[in-house]
């Protein structure tokens, strides 16, 4: 499309590829945070053209892969009341809980839609009043004031027959919790372009300036992500750690705070399971009293019940950085796409997955190119 | 609804109100001597050449989208099947399981489309049947084709013979149909361009054999996975490597920025009226030229090239330059948010 | 989870009451047209504008000026890297 084509010509990305290049004086290690970000390098082969001193690493930043099994678990059992549509978008489809899927729970005979919107599933709610239509609230900040707006407009328009399951969650704590693991070893954070829209560029300050990292916000084009490289890779250089914003089109420095103030008028925030991490404190947005007759957990008496993580699944240190998708005993055989049993494999831009359709089953052979993972 | 504007039981009973909906509707547009014979069985001529085959049943939701409809699908489907074993199709039976408050006035439009494509393509519909179930029991209207084809002798197109720098040609351009069917349940107004590219390839087939029979090694429609699932298939078919070029892939502006909007990949979306060609590559640039001579192929395009690679791997060259595998599809395509 | 295009706004529509009538903005990009809530934009756009859509809401307004700013930033960066082989400030 005409608006990002430009972001996308090699007449840009070239001279981009070719400073990162020059610019690497040693191996540098750079986390990405933001599934968008995942799906975008892989999309536009960009690690392909990267020289392999500068290792791209897939921290938690897909909120599919850290919703943890037991609100899976919580949407499905909701799936499975005779009354209740579930209306949802589209990644969670597929992803497992303790037993199947929002998929596998259609396949029995509940109902699920998919929606593009929040908005499109209240809109689902006024047309089929005889129905409950739930909507599975995950996502982060870029997502969670579209929710918030609509139950404020469930709520003027009285309507009485759409709920969510709040769960999601927040950026800056779970990054705080990241870093504060000695054994988490990363040059440099690649933040999240649309999250930073809202949060605001500054958010990262305290970072950089705590753990000496050197942060680059990045929109999601190719030339977006490449200058986001070389600006982490110039900071690292010039041992300057700080917050350079490469996506002034987007994100300012305090960022969106008419969305943050629709965030706080329906969501507080909660200590919060992540899938693989284990809790993080003050990283999840739960409903606030007032709007608690939209909570779907509460209005269908449906309990959260902790889930037991797959026996072998390694997610947790993939999603740290530690390890490779290969290194996992269940990474390609037990572990596969169409069978995913752990986060990282079963959205598509998880780090197993996106590794798992670069490299196939063999990836232990690549290790080699793709140590950059 | 009326009780006379929807399908009831009674249709597919095989009595009096059976014999009315099909001598009322079905023969009304579905004009074909031997299918007015109403026999059980179509009994067709003699033909010189091998017999090919080919069935598909069509369960698109919605029935009705623009540029088409399900009997379109249903009638362009078959005769595509047929057309990339290089077959020139000579007929096609009907079959449709309806359920019971299926709208008539939808059933006539869905038949009145099947007799229009069948005109149109020159291939007859000439055998069918009809089963109404109770409601509940089908989704509204599942429809399916079963073809007769007949290949010429020297004619040996399939999956496993692409061989290392033949040329990877497609007719025309990509995703229209799976963004078209996937924009309605998005609910996303469609505008621009935007349609289903349903058509029968048989001509264009037959005008390319015609020409270049010696030079064109394999032929498929790429059709639920997209142009990447029907590459891997091939490639692992012929135990070769396959890579294309994002930059030359043609693709409408609309198409992919409705795929944008909705977090789809292009590749991995279906085709209804596309070709893909592999072909030697000293006759590329004359294929090339064929196909776009023709109303079917004006923006066929040369995408890309066999190389050496005895798993199957097909990788694209990405805009910026970049290496990137394309893996088969697993399961359907879904819109995301992420 | 950063799904979000930028789409010009062709339309203002509504605003005429917050319930049953709430201001929305009708997005255009090669002929595809959405309509787009604007609960959460930073600021209401005006026709010609840019938004960054997120699940069908606006999450920025941007100017023709701004979505031009960065883009313009990129290229005098390209040329510089071009023309000069580094880019200043770099440590050998």
């Amino acid at each position: 499309m005409k608006e990002t084509d430009a972001f996308r010509s090699r007449e840009i990305t070239a001279p981009l590829v070719d400073e990162i290049t020059r610019s690497l004086v040693r191996p540098v290690r750079i986390m990405e945070v933001c599934g968008t970000h995942t799906m975008s390098i892989f999309r536009h082969g960009i690690r392909s053209l990267l020289p392999e001193s500068i290792a791209l690493l897939s921290g938690p930043g897909c909120p599919v892969c850290v919703t943890p099994a037991s609100h899976i678990d919580a949407f499905i059992a909701a799936a499975r009341l005779p009354q209740v549509t579930i209306a949802t978008f589209g990644d969670l489809i597929r992803v497992p809980g303790s037993d199947g899927s929002l998929a596998t729970a259609r396949a029995n005979g509940a109902r699920v839609e998919i929606v593009y919107s929040p908005m499109d599933a209240l809109t689902l709610a006024q047309n089929e009043p005889e129905r409950t239509v739930l909507f599975p609230a995950i996502g982060f900040e870029t997502t969670a004031p579209t929710i918030a707006a609509t139950i404020l407009q469930a709520e003027r328009m009285g309507i009485t027959n759409f709920l969510i399951i709040a769960a999601g969650k927040t950026m800056p704590q779970a990054l705080e919790a990241l870093l504060a693991d000695p054994e988490l070893q990363v040059d440099g954070l690649l933040c999240p372009g649309h999250v930073s829209a809202i949060i605001g560029s500054e958010a990262y300050r305290p970072l950089a300036e705590k753990y000496r990292l050197a942060c680059a916000v990045a929109g999601f084009e190719p030339a977006d992500i490449l200058a986001g490289l070389l600006a982490l890779i110039r900071q690292v250089n010039e041992g300057a750690p700080r917050v350079d914003n490469c996506y002034t089109r987007a994100v300012g420095v305090e960022g969106n705070a008419k969305a943050r103030a629709l965030m706080d008028e329906v969501f507080a925030p909660a200590d919060s399971e992540w899938r693989g991490l284990g809790t993080i404190p003050g990283s999840g947005l739960v409903l606030r009293e007032k709007y608690s007759r939209f909570d779907g957990l509460r209005q269908l008496g449906i309990p959260l019940q902790p889930a037991k993580e797959p026996k072998g699944c390694r997610c947790g240190d993939i999603l740290k950085g530690r390890l490779l998708p290969p290194d996992c005993p269940l990474y390609g055989s037990a572990c596969t796409p169409l069978q995913p049993v752990g986060p990282c494999m079963v959205s598509n831009e998880g780090t197993c997955a996106a590794y798992y359709r670069y490299s196939g089953q063999k990836g232990r052979q690549q290790t080699n190119r793709l140590n950059n993972l | 609804m009326k009780a006379d504007s929807i399908v009831s039981l009674d249709h597919g009973s095989g009595g009096l109100a059976s014999q009315n909906l099909i001598s009322g509707l079905f023969l009304k547009y579905l004009t074909c001597p031997q299918l007015r014979d109403l026999e059980d069985c179509a009994v067709l001529g003699e033909y010189a050449g091998r017999i090919a085959f080919s069935t598909d049943s069509y369960v698109v939701d919605p029935l009705f989208f623009p540029g088409g409809d399900i009997g379109e699908l249903a009638v362009h489907g078959t005769i595509n099947d047929l057309a990339m074993r290089g077959a020139r199709p000579i007929a096609l039976s009907l079959a449709l399981i309806i359920e019971e408050g299926f709208p008539l006035a939808d059933l006539e439009r869905v038949i009145a489309s099947v007799a229009r494509c069948c005109e149109a393509a020159g291939v007859a519909v000439v055998t069918g049947d009809t089963k109404v179930v109770p409601r509940g029991k089908a989704d509204r209207l599942f429809v399916n084709t079963t073809g007769i084809g007949i290949a010429s002798h020297r004619i040996e197109i399939s999956g496993k013979r692409a061989r290392v720098g033949d040329a990877v040609l497609i007719s025309g351009t990509l995703a229209d149909h799976g963004i078209t069917i996937m924009s309605c349940q998005a609910g996303i107004a469609i505008g621009g361009d935007i349609a289903s590219d349903t058509q029968p390839l048989h001509r264009l087939v037959a005008a390319l054999l015609e020409e270049e029979d010696g030079a064109v090694h394999v032929l498929r429609d790429p059709t639920r996975g997209g142009l990447a699932t029907t590459l891997c298939e091939i490639a692992r078919s012929s135990k070769v490597g396959i890579t294309i070029e994002e930059e030359l892939l043609p693709i409408r502006p609309a198409v992919n920025t409705a795929c944008e909007l909705i977090g789809l990949d292009p590749l991995y979306l279906a085709n209804e009226g596309k070709c893909l060609i592999i072909c030697d590559q000293a006759r590329a640039e004359a294929v090339l030229q064929l196909l776009r001579r023709m109303p079917e192929g004006r923006e066929a395009a040369l995408i890309g090239r066999v190389v050496e690679n005895r798993e199957g791997r097909v990788s694209l060259t990405t805009r910026i330059g970049g290496s990137r595998l394309l893996e088969p599809l697993t399961g359907q395509p879904l819109p995301r948010i992420c | 989870m950063c799904l979000a295009i930028p789409m010009q706004v062709v339309e203002i529509r509504g605003g005429g009451d917050p319930l049953f009538d709430p201001q929305i903005a009708l997005v255009e990009s090669d002929g595809i047209r959405k309509e787009i809530r604007l609960e959460m934009a930073d600021r209401i756009p005006e026709v010609g504008e840019y938004v960054i859509i997120h699940a069908g809401f606006a999450i920025r307004t941007l100017t023709v000026e701004d979505a031009e700013y960065n883009l313009s930033l990129m290229r005098q960066m390209a040329d510089m890297l071009e023309q000069q082989g580094r880019l200043p400030g770099v440590p050998e």
